[in-house]
């Protein structure tokens, strides 16, 4: 079946398989290798990214189901390689150090852009709550809810086209 | 994980979901949400040939005000019920329940009538309409009928819809004020109920204390007979025997039902402006 999807700002049309699962829709289809297969039971969190808006685990939605949406990876935030600056959750996640092996990382950050464009100032507990569908098996948490809190300071870190000023 | 291949159609309203489940038969099955089906489908558990995906159907998503009730369309997600005005203030009960699901992504893409149809015991929808008195409209090819919550739950995974039938609203009473109380065992965190309780108004309705949402009659009985929260709830296991599993065995079901069932009641009595 043919699907249009805005993924990162690009408008594309695909031909897919229907049973196709909207994470490997963004990983093999169209290339977008940071957005990770955790535990591909709906419960790790690796996978988030936002759907129209909201983020939700892309191993448990179809592309079919996002056909005509509009979906945002971790490489749809700030990024500095077409000289732009980070997205305040990507750079609070480095002034924190919220990570350590990294594979939690792409939707760590995205549940966190998701929790703060529903809640720009969520106390600590909120913050805890807010990315219970995310696990770090480093055990990170500190680190990550620091971040979390420190990007919350910026007043557009729930929008994914915020970056810091330079 | 990949499902077995099927075909995809997108529903454009109620009518519409009606004549493709004509067209398809029992080789269909309704996409809303996907988080109860498409987990199942990735494992095979189920692998239906066609899915008719009713999430984008603009009829049935919504909160509404209907004289002494609340109606909540089908498609509404567990995010929506969770935040609405509406149902914090008349359901308190119900939007808390909703919060209570799974994670936040979860809760952007489950709804409320993907998980009362899907009818798993020890989710929190089924024991939280039971305990609310709730009413499910079913709409099939002759019209919509009302079902109660405590008779549209048949066994596991079976509900009263008929194979041509979808849930198209869920209605519960407005009861602004009235005290509450919502308790889930849980071994770690966001995992199912090891046991469940719901109550509102002297109903309890338990989650996974069987094949469908158990009603503790002794302890309603004594409440409504004016006996104390301690000793009705002493009473919350009697005739209840739910089946013992790597979890919980039947006898720490059953203490978990008492235990649970009291602090429930106790939160709902402090709770109490009615």
């Amino acid at each position: 079946m043919q699907v249009q999807i805005t993924v990162n700002k690009k408008p594309r049309t695909d031909e897919v398989e229907p049973r196709q699962l909207l994470v490997h829709y963004l990983r093999d289809t169209a290339g977008l290798k940071a957005t990770n297969v955790g535990c591909d039971t709906t419960s790790c969190g690796a996978c988030t990214v936002l759907l129209d808006g909201v983020s939700v685990k892309s191993c448990t939605v179809l592309t079919a189901q996002a056909d005509g949406g509009t979906v945002v990876t971790v490489e749809g935030l700030g990024g500095t390689a077409d000289g732009g600056q980070m997205h305040p959750v990507q750079s609070a996640f480095r002034e924190e150090h919220g990570l350590q092996c990294g594979f939690c990382t792409p939707g760590m950050v995205m549940a966190s852009v998701g929790l703060l464009s529903e809640n720009p100032n969520p106390t600590e507990h909120e913050v805890r709550e807010g990315l219970e569908g995310n696990y770090c098996r480093c055990t990170g948490y500190h680190n990550i809810l620091r971040a979390v809190l420190l990007a919350a300071q910026s007043p557009d870190a729930g929008k994914p086209e915020a970056q810091v000023s330079a | 994980m990949i499902p077995a291949p099927f075909d995809y159609v997108r529903a454009t309203s109620a009518e519409h979901i009606l004549e493709l489940m004509a067209q398809h038969g029992d080789e269909a099955k309704l996409l809303a949400g996907g988080h109860s089906l498409l987990p199942m489908m990735k494992v095979r558990l189920a692998s239906p040939t066609v899915l008719i995906d009713i999430a984008s159907v603009p009829e049935l998503s919504y909160v509404k005000v209907d004289g002494d009730d609340l109606v909540i369309g089908a498609t509404t997600s567990h995010a929506t019920v969770a935040n609405s005005d509406l149902i914090q203030a008349d359901a308190p009960l119900l939007s808390y329940a909703a919060a209570q699901i799974g994670d936040p992504q979860i809760r952007h893409r489950g709804t409320i009538g993907g998980s009362l149809a899907h009818s798993d015991p020890a989710a929190d929808l089924p024991m939280t309409l039971v305990a609310l008195d709730g009413t499910f409209e079913l709409l099939g090819p002759s019209g919509t009928r009302s079902v109660k919550a405590e008779d549209f739950f048949i066994g596991y995974f079976e509900t009263a819809l008929e194979h041509d039938e979808i849930i198209s609203a869920v209605r519960v009473p407005r009861r602004p004020g009235v005290g509450w109380g919502y308790e889930k065992f849980t071994r770690r965190a966001n995992d199912w109920a090891i046991v469940g309780i719901a109550t509102v108004a002297g109903r309890v309705a338990m989650a996974n204390m069987g094949s469908i949402p158990a009603r503790p009659v002794a302890t309603e009985q004594a409440l409504a007979g004016g006996q104390g929260i301690a000793e009705a709830a002493a009473l919350a296991a009697d005739g209840i025997e739910p089946a013992g599993d790597m979890h919980a065995t039947t006898a720490y079901r059953q203490h978990l039902a008492r235990v649970l069932t009291r602090r429930a009641l106790e939160t709902a009595a402090s709770r109490n402006q009615a």
